[in-house]
């Protein structure tokens, strides 16, 4: 490669006098000021959150209502803070989702041990738990930053889900029921 | 009206003089702390914030449009700034000598109000006679007593510096000092050109500020002596100690400088008395080369009476409040010098560029007769 000389100009008697360049650099803060300002104000505004967003861990029901968690305990296994604590508990014979699966009895998530990783969400068989769009969570007492199941479940709502596994699992469980003669 | 002017003015009786005194003091404290607020809100602006907009107090946010518009505007703010420094707990090092510790802001303030003494900033027509809207009529030595003591204020920073025993604010002190040395020579040089323009011979008033103002009723000093300007705005924001200049302060190397150990309210008097530098200094610069309270070049009053003497004030203080926001808008411009670089501007620039001025006007004086 050929070498390429930069010349190195000399600095001209305006350049060096500094004043041109202090009145272009209040030339720029002038426009600066006459710009709106980028600033969103926080508690009335509220940024908008993208789809992806990883906030507060919450668990969802699936569009029929019925709770997704089997509570298999992956989650409480895998989360790297032991945030999560699970009671697994039996599915009474009446309910809706009865069939062969076990619910959890009592579903707790410490927000002030949790890391926001999403762990739990990525080894969850079912489902059934989705760090969404909850950014803020703040609370008085340290009691009050352990979620439970019901809170958990009003965080988290309905999401779209298309396996409907326990219309499967009861259509299932018709069937061999019917072929036991 | 104008017997009311007069009196307000020139009466000699002792509660127009504490009035008057009072009144400035007040003024002049109202917009230091409303420059404060300034500073915060230009600075915003600057850098595509919003500043303060939410400080209000309860019982005139309530009021509808008014409310709003003073929380957004951020017009309490300097309130809740002053008050937060009066309620703060004054904590007093063990560390400093203590006597000069609680004299040194003090002594920071003082010459900055004494100086409003001689300063005019307006004039009214009565029985024929024009006199100066100023504390002191006809003070001769207006210009001499305003540079004597306004550059008094940095023994409040060297005392500081000093007494607060400990490292940044020896530096930030000894700073100071050495930059008011360096540029105290070629402000006072470059002012020495406007003495030359104004003063005629013969006449006793040379170095007032009034006489000044008045022989710039045709073109301002700015624009018959541009370099004196120059040199005389770049020594204003050195001696304040402003922006690019500010390194009795400097921040970023000297922590907070002068006032490192200062806090509560002993804080909030230096920051009042580096705004009243400004102000100060905004106005000398106004009087000197932009015409005091001259509407327009070859346009020296609009209007007759006690109302064209209003629309002179109110040009003295628009001129003032266009200058605070320049202050303000330089600082958040340009990056602060490197201290070398002060003591080179100052002794190997400005010094040769005012003395090579000066001798240019003599020169061109003398040729002309």
């Amino acid at each position: 490669m050929a070498i390429k000389v930069v010349e190195r100009r000399p600095l001209t008697l305006a350049e060096r006098t500094y004043l041109p360049q202090i009145l272009a650099g209040l030339k720029v803060t002038w426009d600066n000021m006459v710009r709106p300002s980028v600033t969103l104000q926080y508690p009335e505004e509220r940024p908008t959150i993208p789809k992806n967003y990883r906030g507060v861990p919450t668990l969802i029901m699936d569009p029929n209502g019925r709770e997704k968690c089997v509570s298999c305990q992956l989650c409480e296994f895998v989360c790297p803070p032991k945030a999560i604590r699970i009671t697994p508990g039996e599915i009474s014979e009446d309910a809706t989702n009865a069939h062969v699966e076990k619910a959890p009895k009592e579903f707790e998530i410490n927000m002030l041990r949790c890391i926001y990783c999403g762990l739990c969400q990525e080894v969850c068989p079912e489902e059934a738990i989705f760090l969404q769009s909850q950014y803020s969570l703040t609370g008085l007492t340290r009691e009050s930053m352990v979620n439970n199941k019901v809170k958990l479940y009003e965080l988290g709502g309905t999401l779209p889900d298309g396996h409907h596994k326990w219309d499967k699992k009861k259509e299932e469980a018709e069937k061999q029921a019917g072929g036991h003669h | 009206m104008e017997q009311l002017l007069h009196d307000l003015i020139l009466s000699p009786a002792w509660h127009f003089t504490a009035a008057r005194g009072l009144t400035l003091i007040l003024i002049v404290m109202t917009i230091a702390g409303y420059s404060v607020l300034l500073e915060r809100k230009a600075s915003a602006w600057i850098q595509g914030r919003v500043g303060p907009n939410r400080t209000m107090h309860p019982l005139i946010g309530w009021i509808p449009f008014i409310g709003t518009f003073l929380a957004k505007g951020g017009f309490i703010q300097p309130a809740a700034d002053g008050g937060k420094f009066l309620f703060k707990e004054d904590a007093l090092p063990g560390h400093v000598r203590k006597f000069y510790y609680v004299l040194a802001p003090i002594i920071a303030l003082a010459p900055a109000l004494a100086v409003l003494v001689m300063l005019p900033f307006g004039e009214f027509l009565y029985e024929g006679k024009r006199y100066a809207i100023s504390l002191t009529q006809g003070a001769d030595v207006g210009v001499l007593f305003m540079f004597a003591v306004s550059s008094l204020g940095v023994y409040g920073i060297a005392l500081a510096g000093w007494s607060a025993n400990s490292k940044f604010p020896f530096l930030g002190a000894v700073r100071g000092a050495a930059q008011l040395i360096s540029y105290e020579l070629a402000m006072g040089l470059s002012v020495l050109t406007i003495f030359l323009a104004t003063s005629v011979p013969g006449e006793d008033h040379g170095l007032s500020l009034v006489a000044m103002v008045n022989a710039q009723s045709g073109a301002w000093n700015i624009l018959t002596q541009p370099i004196a300007a120059l040199v005389f705005l770049i020594c204003v924001f050195a001696e304040t100690n402003r922006h690019p200049f500010d390194m009795p302060e400097s921040e970023t190397d000297l922590v907070g400088g002068f006032h490192t150990e200062y806090g509560a309210f002993k804080f909030g008097i230096f920051f009042v008395a580096e705004y009243s530098h400004m102000i100060i200094g905004s106005t000398l610069f106004i009087l000197m080369f932009l015409g005091g309270w001259h509407v327009l070049p070859w346009m020296p009053t609009v209007g007759e009476g006690w109302i064209g003497s209003l629309i002179g004030v109110a040009t003295f203080f628009l001129k003032l409040c266009f200058f605070l926001f320049f202050f303000v808008w330089v600082r958040w411009t340009l990056p602060r010098f490197r201290y070398d670089q002060v003591m080179r501007i100052g002794w190997r620039v400005l010094l040769p560029i005012a003395v090579l001025n000066l001798l240019a006007y003599f020169a061109w004086y003398a040729i002309r007769g």
